[in-house]
């Protein structure tokens, strides 16, 4: 469950990012924000990852109130979120292998169990085979699905994709859209931003408009254009 | 029953810390072991900024090894402090004789040698070559001349002077003459160039962290973005920062083996021609290496500078990196 009350967020210099959002998430939910960019999609999924703070109103995610949440704790906090990002970010000087296993190594499991979890998580993907590779000699297509298997490998509550389908032609987006769906069916909780309006509309998830920091849509009706 | 319970607790909890201990133990192999296999990734750039470690400790070390060997020598000089007496010319060599026997019991005086006035006299003209001019003399111009040797306590120069005053003020003594003062000035000679040895030794070490921590900045800055996704995912600064602190280990470590070899092949290229040269002064003396504890605290020198350096700059520059 993740629940925004009166969520103000106004970075330094003065750009309000947020202004008085309310957005109600329940667990195992896919949900997409949409809305131009600078309207604030980012902005909201940073301060679910406690990567920025709130400046004003309440943030509550899986019953914490991130508030609360001290900087010596925000690691903890942050192993139960996968993220996927628009430019992959891949660590190009390791293994598929190794960027998989990453979150593994963070949260201290062994290393049997480590090569089991990376393996089927790459096997998710579909890139099993691929497991002893670089990921500069991966396509862009397949250096994203290395980062979904990363996202997913520690098996965390929550996804947040943002613009995870910039980069990828329409069929490679519907693919990777698909793949989300899949770990939402097992519980995961989804939240992807994207503007790619037609692909979202044809997922018939629940979709969300941020415009200027303001909640356009909500009550998971799909927005009408 | 619930003793019972209380005790499976407390293993559990026992349990439970032992765990946590074995993963510390593990993610601090782990970060090691990784943190050398990148230091040999890039054996080039990091073996020459090992290099410039190894240099700056080295010239200390050096200087330090230097003073040692000089100590080792001026050591067995101790033993030259002496006080030539003069006695009165109308001592007589049995009264001179007793009086020896009497300043030996002094305890500031650690042992007297009588020089009778006919032996010197002896020697002096075997020796000097104007035998012709002492035959003129119609009587031996030498007086009994007694050498003490002052009981050393560390060389202090006020208390040799305190007996020297008191010597003089004796009716049988003519006249006393302290000679060794050239010991005393380079025992204050020496004392200098170990303080000055310290100052360097300062002022390399600060070279040394700051190269350590300006390399380990580097190596944070080359590696932002893999910090930012340990962020992203969960890494706690510790584990973070774990890699960076142990390269800063190896840097000294490996800087710290760098200098003890240099040290080491300097000493073997000087070993030869000081050995000659003591040889010509008939001394046995033989350069001294730094020998196993010296060797120890010079590497244990080098990992405190490599972890100091590495820790300064990452507590410095870690905390301004946040993901994105």
């Amino acid at each position: 469950m993740i629940r925004f009350t009166n969520v103000y967020m106004t970075y330094p210099g003065g750009s309000e990012a947020l202004k008085n959002l309310n957005l109600h998430i329940d667990s195992g939910e896919m949900i997409y924000i949409t809305g131009r960019s600078g309207a604030g999609k980012s902005t909201l999924l940073k301060l679910i990852a406690l990567i920025d703070r709130a400046t004003r109103g309440q943030i509550i995610v899986n019953g914490q109130n991130l508030e609360r949440v001290r900087h010596n704790r925000i690691p903890y906090f942050r192993r139960q979120i996968g993220f996927i990002f628009q430019d992959h970010r891949l660590l190009y000087d390791r293994t598929v292998f190794d960027n998989v296993s990453l979150p593994l190594v963070i949260a201290g499991y062994r290393h049997k169990e480590i090569r089991k979890r990376a393996q089927a998580a790459l096997d998710k993907v579909g890139l099993l085979n691929k497991i002893n590779n670089y990921p500069m000699a991966l396509s862009s297509g397949e250096q994203q699905r290395v980062g979904v298997a990363r996202a997913v490998v520690h098996r965390p509550i929550y996804l947040l994709a943002d613009e995870p389908t910039g980069n990828l032609d329409p069929a490679l987006s519907w693919e990777t859209m698909k793949l989300f769906e899949q770990f939402n069916q097992v519980g995961v909780t989804v939240l992807i931003a994207s503007h790619d309006l037609d692909m979202i509309k044809r997922m018939k998830k629940r979709i969300i408009t941020l415009k200027k920091g303001r909640l356009l849509t909500h009550a998971g009706t799909p927005i009408k254009e | 029953m619930s003793a019972e319970k209380k005790t499976n607790n407390r293993a559990k909890k026992k349990r439970e810390l032992k765990g946590l201990f074995n993963m510390w133990l593990l993610n601090n192999a782990q970060a090691c072991i990784y943190s050398l296999g990148q230091y040999m990734r890039q054996p080039v750039n990091n073996l020459l900024m090992t290099a410039v470690i190894g240099i700056s400790l080295a010239l200390p070390a050096s200087f330090y090894v230097l003073l040692d060997n000089v100590r080792s020598v001026s050591a067995g000089w101790d033993g030259s402090l002496q006080i030539t007496l003069f006695l009165q010319n109308d001592i007589s060599d049995l009264d001179a004789l007793s009086f020896a026997k009497q300043l030996d019991a002094d305890p500031r005086i650690e042992s007297t040698n009588l020089i009778n006035r006919d032996d010197a006299l002896a020697e002096y003209r075997s020796l000097s070559g104007f035998a012709d001019a002492l035959d003129a003399l119609d009587e031996n111009p030498f007086p009994n001349v007694i050498i003490a040797h002052p009981k050393i306590t560390d060389g202090s120069q006020p208390e040799i002077d305190l007996l020297i005053v008191d010597l003089e003020a004796m009716p049988e003594i003519d006249n006393a003459q302290y000679d060794s003062q050239w010991i005393q000035r380079l025992f204050h000679l020496l004392d200098i160039i170990n303080r000055v040895v310290i100052i360097l030794s300062a002022m390399l070490a600060t070279a040394v962290l700051l190269i350590v921590g300006n390399t380990i900045r580097l190596a944070i800055h080359n590696r932002r973005s893999e910090i930012e996704i340990s962020k992203l995912f969960g890494g706690t600064d510790a584990f973070i920062q774990r890699p960076f602190l142990y390269s800063g280990f190896w840097y000294g470590v490996f800087g710290g083996l760098i200098a003890w070899l240099l040290i080491t092949i300097a000493l073997q290229i000087l070993d030869k021609p000081v050995r000659e040269l003591a040889n010509l002064y008939g001394s046995q003396f033989k350069l001294s290496g730094l020998g196993f504890k010296n060797s120890s605290i010079l590497l244990l020198i080098g990992v405190f500078l490599g972890l100091g350096g590495s820790w300064v700059s990452v507590k410095r520059h870690m905390r301004a990196i946040e993901p994105l």
